[in-house]
């Protein structure tokens, strides 16, 4: 029990210490940095809710594949040091007070709510609960059209990403407009840039 | 542990990445701070799975797993055009989707 709330409150410092870190770190190359530190340390969170199946998800899933497009696009587009907040309008200015705001109502929410369970470990588990098994069963049983909607979703992601990110100079120039040569001209400046 | 304390963290992990995405200017950190967002949402689910013992929350944090992997393949294909294109990398100044 003891060891269990050592191991929750470490991982939810890391995963605090990770969020600000993307939050407040000027480089948006250590803010990815950063997010896999809350990554992992959420996967421990999931791991301690005897969620293993998503823990394992989590940390192949994101912290390894997503990241690393994450640091590939910062690689390309270019880490460039930006102030936090240069003169940012209302909206930038209001963020912080409005999570604040956000953030004690829904602690209100939570600790005055009438859930009863909510103030103990949760319901009696069955045996294999969170386990790939469970997780395939009810995938593939219960929520098959989620699953199904989930893999269309995805195709439809890697069209819209290669329409997004192809490279085809044809569909770049505007047929007719006066800045046709100089939109064809400008990939390829930036390309000598980078 | 109680699930109150793991539902609060989230709770706190969600208003941190609310305010990085209002006050962030760079499309990659908004991006980022919406993965925390619903990072957080995840938590919140599998904790809520736990309160009730049965499976149905971890199968929507999947779900909800698969959405933020779709979001970041179509966010950053979005940001490399923007990028080619030679336009300003600042969500203040990129405010209409035209090509």
């Amino acid at each position: 029990m003891l060891f269990e709330q050592i191991i929750f409150f470490a991982a939810a410092l890391l995963a605090i210490g990770g969020a600000l870190g993307v939050v407040l770190l000027q480089n948006p190359f250590y803010s990815v940095l950063s997010l896999v530190v809350h990554l992992i340390a959420l996967a421990v969170l999931f791991l301690l809710l005897s969620a293993e199946f998503l823990a394992a998800a989590q940390v192949v899933v994101y912290a390894g594949a997503v990241m690393v497009l994450y640091i590939f696009v910062t690689a390309y587009v270019g880490g460039s040091d930006q102030p936090l907040r240069p003169e940012g309008g209302a909206v930038a200015r209001l963020g912080p007070v409005f999570a604040a705001v956000l953030f004690v109502e829904l602690t209100i929410a939570v600790v005055g709510s009438s859930l009863q369970v909510i103030d103990t470990r949760g319901a009696e588990l069955e045996a294999g609960f969170g386990s790939p098994a469970a997780i395939g069963e009810l995938l593939l049983g219960k929520f098959l059209i989620a699953f199904e909607a989930a893999s269309y979703l995805l195709l439809v992601t890697a069209v819209g990403a290669i329409v997004l990110a192809g490279r085809r100079r044809g569909l770049e120039e505007v047929p007719g407009g006066p800045e046709e040569g100089t939109r064809a001209e400008a990939p390829r400046a930036t390309e000598g840039a980078a | 542990m109680d699930v109150a304390w793991f539902v609060v963290l989230s709770a706190f992990i969600f208003c941190i990445g609310a305010a990085g995405v209002m006050s962030r200017r760079s499309p990659l950190v908004v991006l980022l701070c919406l993965e925390l967002m619903l990072n957080a949402g995840t938590l919140a689910l599998i904790a809520f799975a736990r309160m009730h013992g049965t499976g149905d929350g971890q199968i929507f944090a999947l779900i909800v797993m698969v959405v933020a992997a779709c979001e970041v393949v179509v966010g950053l294909g979005l940001i490399v055009s923007v990028y080619r294109r030679r336009l300003p990398i600042d969500v203040d100044k990129l405010s209409e989707l035209r090509g």
